[in-house]
């Protein structure tokens, strides 16, 4: 069996490890690296549920070879919620019940972090349109567009008064 | 389902590629952003005896301006054409085609050159490819070769592309003064494949439409450009009764296949809606400017 040795960085750890040209990289973080925040869902591109950021981009981990990544920073939710820097967006989702049954919680916070990191805006219709590819089966949709809303009005309040 | 087991491959540059493909022999495939292939693998849909990835070919990268004409390399990747000032200033039809394209974690790594080769007939990027008279820029080790996008996509994901080639880039034609492009669909949700889908491309000089390309696509086996209701535009203002006979003649140029979302007939329908859309969007857009 082939197999690649790749050198990245995981969270700000660098990691080696040789894996088989099959593994994505979700496999890759929750087998290998026991960074099991992720999640495996339909593993075909379609969920969204394993929502992770390489190189500051926001990918589908189920459509990325591991081996591809020497290299490459990758950030996963147990990065960002160890950072602190989605603690607002987290609390949100309690106070909000976005968060049911919790499978899609992890990529549902990983896409709306991206909008408001990258295009923060309360308008409804663009923050579905940016959560269009993340699925809840729980369909909790409505709570979880009014968290992400309730935080990109206070992320832009807090702008507006340090400016 | 997992993927198949593969073997692994990296070019970094073309040189280096064509030596790793001539060793890896004829089961192995090209991988760049991998969006559509590592999906089909999922499935099971192909057992390739190895992925050759080419993301870090630096030859392939790139948008850059020559004259009349923007060359936009193979690896661009969706998210480069929503954001590009210079696609935004001489080929818009195409930032307006990105963000139509999946979702925005997919549109991250998808690349042009993925879209192209893979030519799914509900794509976008191929449509818009027709629209704009672009042409692509393949490359074997012998050689370069151009394809016009009007005769690359042949039918359901099957291209003018040969076995010994790569696509190296799009050359496409700067917008022109008078030029009006837009692309429309119609999808179920956000981000899925449309049911329906128009490119179209208009020039026009004192008033009267002088060229007309209008390609759907979602509705056959490739981009279809639709001849007749070009014909009906040809020489006219953009006015009601000119849009009214364009519509019709998509009765000649389309003959979409039943599928999932419902019948041909439906689908003919969701063109002449689109067609009006944007028809009526450009005779809008010039009132406007008056």
């Amino acid at each position: 069996m082939m197999r690649v040795d790749v050198s990245l960085t995981v969270n700000g750890e660098r990691v080696t490890r040789s894996v088989e040209p099959r593994c994505h990289l979700i496999d890759f973080l929750r087998i290998d690296l026991g960074l099991t925040g992720s999640h495996a869902g339909c593993e075909h591109g379609v969920c969204g549920a394993c929502t992770v950021r390489v190189d500051g981009d926001i990918v589908r981990g189920c459509l990325v070879l591991a081996a591809s990544l020497d290299g490459a920073s990758v950030e996963t939710i147990e990065g960002l919620s160890e950072r602190g820097t989605i603690h607002d967006l987290q609390e949100a989702f309690v106070a909000r019940n976005a968060a049911q049954c919790g499978f899609c919680t992890p990529g549902m916070l990983m896409t709306a972090a991206d909008l408001l990191d990258h295009h923060c805006t309360t308008d409804r219709a663009a923050i579905r349109e940016h959560l269009s590819g993340n699925y809840c089966r729980c369909t909790g949709y409505q709570a979880i567009v009014d968290a992400v809303e309730e935080v990109a009005r206070q992320r832009m309040s807090m702008k507006a008064g340090a400016a | 389902m997992k993927w198949p087991a593969f073997g692994y491959l990296r070019a970094t540059t073309l040189r280096e590629f064509w030596q790793i493909k001539a060793d890896a022999g004829p089961d192995a495939k090209v991988i760049a952003g991998g969006q559509s292939l590592l999906a089909t693998l999922a499935f099971r849909l192909s057992q390739p005896s190895a992925l050759i990835d080419i993301s870090r070919l630096a030859e392939l990268q790139g948008i850059a301006s020559h004259g009349d004409t923007l060359r936009i390399g193979a690896l661009t990747r969706h998210v480069e054409l929503e954001r590009s000032e210079l696609i935004a200033a001489h080929a818009p039809l195409l930032g307006m085609a990105a963000p139509l394209i999946a979702h925005p974690a997919i549109r991250n790594r998808g690349t042009i050159g993925g879209s192209i080769a893979f030519a799914d007939p509900a794509a976008e990027l191929p449509a818009c490819l027709v629209a704009l008279d672009a042409v692509i820029v393949l490359a074997s080790e012998t050689g370069e070769r151009r394809v016009p996008a009007t005769t690359f996509f042949l039918g359901l994901y099957e291209t003018a592309m040969r076995d010994d080639e790569i696509i190296m880039a799009v050359d496409v034609p700067k917008q022109r003064p008078g030029q009006n492009t837009v692309i429309l669909e119609i999808a179920r949700r956000s981000g899925d494949y449309a049911m329906a889908g128009i490119a179209c491309s208009i020039d026009v000089a004192d008033g009267v439409a002088s060229t007309a390309r209008l390609v759907y696509f979602g509705v056959g086996e490739a981009p279809v450009q639709a001849r007749a209701a070009s014909v009906a535009l040809i020489g006219k203002a953009l006015s009601e009764s000119s849009i009214a006979a364009a519509q019709a003649a998509l009765a000649d140029d389309l003959d979409p296949p039943d599928d999932l979302h419902g019948p041909g007939a439906m689908k003919l329908h969701l063109c002449r809606v689109l067609t009006g859309r944007a028809l009526a969007g450009f005779a809008g857009e010039r009132r406007a400017a008056a």
